[in-house]
């Protein structure tokens, strides 16, 4: 993984593997701390806690196709190696949160890449399942609320052209307003 | 900050226009690996592309979507196709040229574009 947003739709993908009906993915850029916060947020199935010991264990994994699982383990090396910190709770039947701090200014943080990508195939691709978005740096902020877009379209499709391509540009267009323009 | 409101306005439009697609129709389906092994790869680009290019070519009996991992984790990323009636083809390595490519022969034209197919790449 080269990108942090390739490594957010890759564990927002368990998320969705879960069963959630509520996906909430937190980016938190605040350059007084110099910190990058990562949080996803679920709704879905959770975990005992014998299975949230071994998840970030790259010899574990649910699959059935292979016997490895690295998708929570990148993550966690990602952070980690930056100086940062990773955590994830979890709580059988009610929903998992992985948190993921970076230390922004260090040069192992990978860059974030195309998060409006990431973002945008979550929201489209898996139309049964909300997402709230919230894009923060320092003081200014952006939030994403696909109930909200569900609530005016009326069971309208998501994947249409038209309200994919809203979709984008809302994405693209405040995100650049939120952070200036500058790559994160 | 572009706003909710517009999308009031595009969905009036949306209303105006007949045949929008529904699920059920969609007679070919096209499954893009996105595991861990094929987001590392580069499946989003291509999820992308081929989703953008089914859209802009107005094909309505197609139907994109993703997968979990496929278990040909070095093959990745790989994009299925399938079709009524005919064999599953297994498109491997694809990046975002590829994937115009196919769409465009594949989708567009009906003809698979076997060089890409797993099926005559070497397996070794």
């Amino acid at each position: 993984m080269q990108e942090l947003s390739l490594n957010v739709l890759d564990v927002a993908q368990n998320s969705v593997k879960a069963g959630a009906a509520l996906i909430e993915i937190s980016l938190l850029v605040s350059t007084v701390d110099d910190r990058l916060t990562i949080v996803i947020k679920d709704d879905g199935c959770g975990m005992d806690k014998a299975q949230l010991d071994s998840v970030t264990d790259p010899f574990y994994t649910t699959r059935t196709t292979r016997k490895v699982g690295l998708g929570v383990s990148f993550f966690k090396l990602a952070a980690e190696i930056t100086g940062g910190s990773f955590s994830i709770t979890s709580e059988k039947g009610a929903g998992t949160t992985v948190t993921a701090a970076f230390v922004l200014s260090s040069i192992d943080r990978m860059p974030l890449g195309d998060m409006c990508g990431s973002i945008h195939s979550l929201v489209i691709f898996n139309q049964r399942i909300d997402f709230v978005y919230r894009y923060q740096v320092d003081e200014n902020e952006f939030v994403l609320d696909t109930r909200e877009i569900k609530d005016v379209l009326e069971g309208a499709p998501l994947d249409s052209t038209e309200v994919s391509a809203y979709i984008k540009d809302l994405l693209t267009e405040n995100t650049a307003e939120v952070n200036g323009g500058k790559q994160i | 900050m572009k706003s909710i409101a517009e999308l009031q306005a595009i969905k009036a439009k949306m209303q105006g226009q007949v045949g929008l697609r529904e699920e059920s129709s969609a007679a070919t389906r096209v499954v893009v690996g996105m595991a861990t092994c094929g987001i590392a790869a580069g499946a989003r680009p291509v999820l992308q592309t081929i989703f953008d290019l089914v859209q802009e070519k107005g094909l309505k009996d197609v139907s994109v979507s993703q997968t979990g991992c496929i278990g040909l984790c070095q093959f990745e990323p790989i994009v299925e196709i399938y079709e009524p009636g005919k064999e599953k083809t297994t498109y491997i390595k694809v990046d975002a040229e590829k994937a115009k490519v196919i769409v465009d022969q594949h989708l567009v034209r009906g003809t698979p574009v076997q060089e890409y197919a797993i099926g005559s790449s070497s397996l070794a």
